[in-house]
């Protein structure tokens, strides 16, 4: 999966765009990264399993549930949004997804996300409240209602075979996840580069009032991309549900905010109307394997906590993005 | 002041080149030249906004450099700039003190803040301007007023005025010269820049002429005419002002093509009526505020709460939305107030801009027709004749004059029936206003239907077949023809042409 | 008379933060069978006080136009610091204090840096330095623990007579002058006097408009000559100090530290919905830091008349989230009474 960001290197030679610049440069890192987990390896254990197939399968495996969370995210951020509402998203498409369970489990699933976004998009679209603020809101709501719905506890509900399958099992040796994760990756590039709404979702996160001036219906934009992050974080929920055989409380907290910063390291603006999918992707690769590695190096919770928070600042400074204000 | 050798490039563009340029105490100092010409980025200079590449300057025969602009301000050189430099959540009396406010024990003192405030507004005209009040619940042209305040509470000794009048009614405009004469009677050094023959005429003393980042001559006002000018800015001879208007269709021949009728809405469009024919180009007139903007909005859908009839060739619609105007059947554009906030993105590239408002037309099935995008891209750019780069580039790299050109033809890939611009030609060089002019002639003879709303009456009198002249959300009359004269449109602007007196616009 | 309208129409904000509370906070007292008593106050007051300077910390960063995700981050750490630094002889308390405090600031005087120097947007900047600082927060205290002077946790959370008591002043509190305020709640009245001696000051100077006039337009501010760079490393700064007070507050209050990551992050949103609920606006440039400690009031208030009216526990989390987002939406009642769609995208 590396050789995504090679790709980019290679297609840009002559000169970088700012758009590709911070792809390139999380590209090189997640080789650096790469390099400095062997190196250790080598000299702790004397072998190499970071460079391993099998286990870089298995790591984007895990990887892949972030990666579609941050497809979803990466949508409203572009629109010069963001949507808090993801971890207890995640965990209501998982809990009610076992809670139904047979066939429909998984429609439910997406169900739930797509509802959630839909009251996100129409909160920010028609309420016009601050997508900071009302996602908040509805996160805690998601919350309490499967707190209330479950009393607190881990549900007893377990996952159905399909999700299992779609989550842990194999198709000629690749990983089921991963496969999904790159049909959400291929959707979502041809919504970017190649749809109308895709162009009116940079437009909108440019200038809001132009884009609107402009004839595009930006109220149905905002709210589709809020039911599109939705969507991507109820597949994400309903996929881990099979990952781990169980829906639990808090199992989308861990999602949040490595899927705003894998957004973020991929070039992609915090204030939205810039950025390219592609980054996304190497944003999420690098956030995986800075985690294997210093789980490999068995670096304590502090550790970690500081280097990735060292990490995110580092390749933003690196970036040398946002300009001085001139006029 | 002086300035000598300043050269400044914007990566390869070179937008001053080898510059020298003297101002002096007690006289007024105009700066002609076209958009790109380098005006902006000369002021931008002495006002401590960016820093020259190369050359020198010297205040009082000291040569001094400013990093930022709190050095130029302190060194007694203030700029009111084209862009407001206002914070609209702040109020009145913030905005006017907050570089230097009167302090007591250390912090803002708010009385006194609020009374220099007021004397400061009272000495340019604006006593109706509340300083508690909130910047943003200003109209733009009491904005501009605050602006003006707020250099003067600097006590400048050299006064750059950027395109400071361009928002302003032709009454501040009167107040504001009356002032910088003062201000040049006490010895102050006053520089500015305009796009307005006439103001230059009547306030400058001295006139220099920038193109191409070059400084081409500096004479006294009144030595050259406005021919002579007109060519030194744009280096070539220009035929004639405005495209000729044709002679007026006989009835019969005029086909309607929008029609509103008992538009009104809150209290700022009282019962408009107003036909639009095709091939006809009218004028919207009246001083500023007058509900000129609304009208134009109202009839896009931007407006909630509209009452009365809009009927798109003969048949009657409901405008919820831009989206809904732009549909098929209704066809109409609109070429918007502030091009920088409303027509453009300006972070992304000239093609995405283009084509932002035709991509449903453009798309194939539910993709983009890449193809189809490239073509109509090229065409646009070739149609108004927009000088660009690549295509690619940000549209934000373009001078004024090429973006708004971007905003245009954007609207023409709609092949729009029915046209409204709202003051398309502000802060806008010489030439491409013509070419502007120009187009619209075009337009109307190939069948469109243009509504107008322009601040400067030459070009509602040189462009329009008919202009309707609006005072407090009415239209108080249409002019015609030969009625078209300042005159006319100045009487009708002030509501006196019926015989009442002109009440005090809400 | 217009000028009061204007000033009332342009604290609409606060002044509704202001009603709410009032009308929560006494209807809970009417329901609660010992309520208007001293003791309630006291306690509410415990409970109010790290939301209230948290809410304040997130405040310096929400005027200037971003959003500070790292306050949860600063308390905690401090409250790990302080573990560990508030007890022994009353000099070393003292040092220990000031040590707590310059920590917080040095925190924000991190996060301005970043942002400043950096130029990196506060939300991302304050991500990622979050996740440093409660980092730190857990090799301090890799499970929770610490020790306090007993004494001072107690008439830190307690009310002024216990100060008196404790301490020996005015007659070991019962001198008669210093009856009539004998029971007001200490947490209350250090949140006044930060109120009053840290914030209003700070609003009122030159650099503290420069934080408005920054997150009313940044560029314009720059036009007009201001030192956008230094006041906002002081606002920054000044929100580090706030949020490191709430973790010394929770110190005191618990006697112990704990690097509780959870814990940390519901600080977090819970003062962005209080700032929110305070007036501020999230665009910047509007509110106030006192607006944000009446919005923390509300949200504290909310749970009081949760636990009066024995809701299920369960069902709590969910009251409180859908109180947050109607909250939120009394705001939307302004969007349709606007007629001119472009005013909606200002």
């Amino acid at each position: 999966m590396t050789s995504i960001s090679d790709q980019a290197g290679n297609k840009t030679k002559p000169w970088l765009s700012p758009d590709d610049k911070p792809i390139v440069i999380a590209g090189g890192f997640v080789l650096v990264i790469l390099a400095v987990g062997t190196a250790y390896t080598l000299i702790t254990q004397g072998t190499a399993p970071l460079l391993s197939p099998t286990y870089l399968l298995q790591q984007l495996q895990i990887g892949a549930f972030l990666g579609i969370v941050a497809a979803g995210m990466m949508l409203v951020i572009l629109l010069g949004h963001i949507d808090l509402s993801v971890p207890w998203t995640i965990a209501a498409a998982a809990m009610m997804a076992t809670a139904v369970g047979g066939p429909m489990a998984i429609p439910v699933g997406l169900a739930i996300g797509l509802a959630v976004g839909f009251v996100n998009g129409v909160g920010v679209a028609y309420l016009r409240i601050p997508s900071m603020i009302f996602t908040l809101g509805v996160n805690a709501v998601m919350r309490g209602l499967m707190v209330a719905h479950t009393g607190g506890f881990a549900p007893q509900t377990a996952a159905t075979d399909l999700m299992e399958f779609l989550a842990g099992g194999r198709i000629l040796g690749i990983p089921v996840a991963i496969l999904v994760w790159a049909s959400v990756s291929i959707g979502a590039i041809v919504l970017l580069t190649r749809t109308t709404i895709g162009k009116a979702i940079y437009a909108i996160g440019n200038r809001e009032a132009a884009a609107y001036l402009a004839g595009i219906r930006t109220r149905w934009v905002i709210i589709a991309a809020f039911c599109l992050c939705g969507l991507c974080a109820g597949l994400a929920g309903t996929l881990l549900a099979g990952y781990s055989t169980k829906a639990y409380q808090g199992m989308g907290d861990a999602y949040l905010l490595p899927a705003i910063a894998a957004v973020v390291i991929g070039g992609t603006n915090i204030l939205g109307g810039r950025g390219r999918y592609v980054g996304t992707l190497v944003g999420v690769i690098l956030i995986v394997l800075l985690n294997s590695v210093l789980s490999i190096m068995q670096m304590p919770e502090a550790g970690r906590q500081v280097i990735y928070g060292t990490v995110i600042i580092a390749m933003l400074l690196v970036y040398g993005r946002g300009h001085r204000v001139v006029n | 002041m002086t300035l000598a050798g300043i050269t400044k490039r914007y990566g390869g563009v070179t937008a001053l080149d080898d510059v020298d340029f003297a101002c002096s105490l007690g006289s007024v100092h105009a700066v002609l030249g076209e958009n790109g010409a380098g005006k902006s980025t000369l002021i931008k200079i002495m006002s401590g906004v960016v820093q020259p590449d190369a050359g020198v300057m010297t205040l009082d025969g000291r040569p001094v450099s400013f990093a930022r602009p709190s050095d130029a301000n302190d060194a007694g050189i203030v700029c009111i700039f084209q862009e407001l430099s206002l914070m609209p959540d702040l109020t009145v009396a913030d905005n006017i003190s907050i570089a230097d406010p009167p302090r007591r024990f250390g912090l803002i003192d708010r009385r006194a803040q609020h009374r220099r405030a007021e004397q400061l507004l009272a000495r340019i005209g604006c006593e109706d301007v509340n300083p508690l009040l909130r910047v943003r619940d200003l109209p733009l042209s009491r904005r501009q007023m605050v602006e003006i305040a707020k250099a003067l509470a600097k006590d400048p000794t050299v006064l750059i005025l950027d395109e400071a009048t361009s928002a302003l009614t032709s009454a501040d405009v009167d107040r504001v010269f009356d002032i910088l004469r003062g201000l040049r009677d006490d010895g102050i050094a006053i520089i500015t820049i305009s796009h307005r023959m006439h103001e230059i005429e009547a306030i400058a003393d001295e006139c220099s002429v920038f193109r191409n980042g070059r400084h081409i001559d500096t004479f006294a006002q009144g030595s050259k005419s406005e021919a002579e000018i007109v060519q030194m800015m744009i280096g070539r001879e220009i035929s004639a002002h405005f495209p000729p208007r044709p002679p007026p269709k006989p009835p019969e021949a005029l086909e309607t093509a929008l029609d509103v009728a008992g538009l009104s809405w809150e209290d700022r469009l009282s019962a408009i009526d107003l036909s639009l024919h095709k091939g006809e180009i009218v004028g919207l007139g009246g001083l500023d505020g007058q509900g000129q903007k609304e009208l134009l909005l109202g009839l896009f859908g931007v407006l909630k709460g509209v009452t009365g009839e809009i009927k798109v060739a003969g048949k009657p619609v409901r405008l919820a939305a831009p989206a809904d105007a732009k549909k098929a059947g209704i066809d109409m554009a609109l070429i918007p107030e502030d091009r920088k906030t409303e027509g453009l993105l300006l972070p992304m590239s000239i093609a995405d801009n283009l084509v932002i408002s035709s991509l449903g037309a453009l798309a194939n099935g539910i993709l983009v027709d890449r193809k189809a995008l490239q073509q109509a891209v090229a065409d646009g750019i070739d149609r108004m004749q927009i000088k660009v780069g690549a295509p690619d580039d940000p549209v934000s790299t373009l001078s004024g004059g090429n973006q708004q050109k971007v905003v245009i033809a954007k609207w023409l890939m709609t092949d729009p029936a029915v046209i409204l611009l709202n003051d398309p030609t502000r802060g806008i060089d010489v030439g491409t206003k013509q070419e502007i002019y120009r187009l619209l002639r075009d337009l109307a003879e190939a069948g469109a239907a243009i509504l107008f709303y322009s601040t400067d009456y030459e070009e509602l009198i040189g462009c329009c077949d008919r202009v309707a002249v609006m005072y407090d959300g009415r239209i108080v009359n249409e002019l015609r023809g030969d009625d078209i004269t300042e005159h006319n449109i100045i009487s009708s602007a002030l509501n006196i042409s019926e015989g009442t007196a002109p009440e005090a616009a809400s | 008379m217009e000028n009061l309208q204007i000033r009332l129409r342009q604290n609409a904000g606060i002044l509704t933060a202001i009603g709410i509370f009032v009308l929560f906070y006494v209807f809970y007292n009417f329901n609660h069978p010992r309520g208007f008593a001293p003791a309630i106050f006291i306690q509410n007051s415990n409970e109010v006080f790290t939301l209230a300077m948290v809410a304040m910390a997130q405040t310096m960063a929400v005027l200037l136009g971003g959003l500070d995700l790292s306050v949860g981050a600063i308390m905690t750490l401090v409250n790990c610091l302080a573990s560990y630094l508030l007890v022994g002889s009353p000099l070393q308390i003292i040092l220990g204090f000031i040590v707590c405090m310059a920590a917080g600031a040095a925190c924000g005087f991190l996060n301005g840096c970043i942002v400043v120097y950096g130029r990196i947007q506060p939300i991302i900047a304050t991500l990622a330095t979050g996740a440093i600082f409660i980092g730190i927060a857990l090799f301090l205290r890799p499970s929770p623990g610490g020790n306090v002077d007993d004494d001072l946790s107690w008439v830190m959370t307690n009310d002024l007579y216990e100060i008196a008591a404790t301490y020996g002043f005015f007659d070991d509190g019962e001198a008669a002058w210093f009856q009539p305020i004998a029971w007001f709640p200490v947490p209350l009245l250090l949140i006044i006097l930060i109120a009053v001696l840290v914030w209003v000051p700070f609003s009122r100077s030159v650099t503290g408009r420069t934080v408005y006039a920054i997150g009313s337009g940044e560029g314009a501010a720059y036009m007009s000559g201001l030192a956008i760079n230094r006041a906002k490393i002081a606002a920054f700064t000044l929100g580090g100090f706030f949020a490191g007070l709430g973790g010394i507050y929770l110190t005191l209050q618990t006697s112990s530290g704990n690097a509780d990551i959870p814990q940390a992050g519901a600080y977090t949103l819970n003062s962005i919905a209080a700032v929110v609920i305070g007036g501020t606006s999230l665009l910047g440039g509007i509110g106030s830091a006192i607006g944000s400690i009446f919005g923390a009031l509300i949200l504290r208030t909310i749970s009081f008349n949760f636990r009066i009216f024995e809701i299920d526990p369960l069902m709590q989390p969910l009251f409180e989230g859908v109180v947050l987002l109607a909250a939120v939406s009394l705001g939307a009642i302004r969007v349709l009474r606007v007629k001119n769609t472009l005013d909606l995208f200002r």
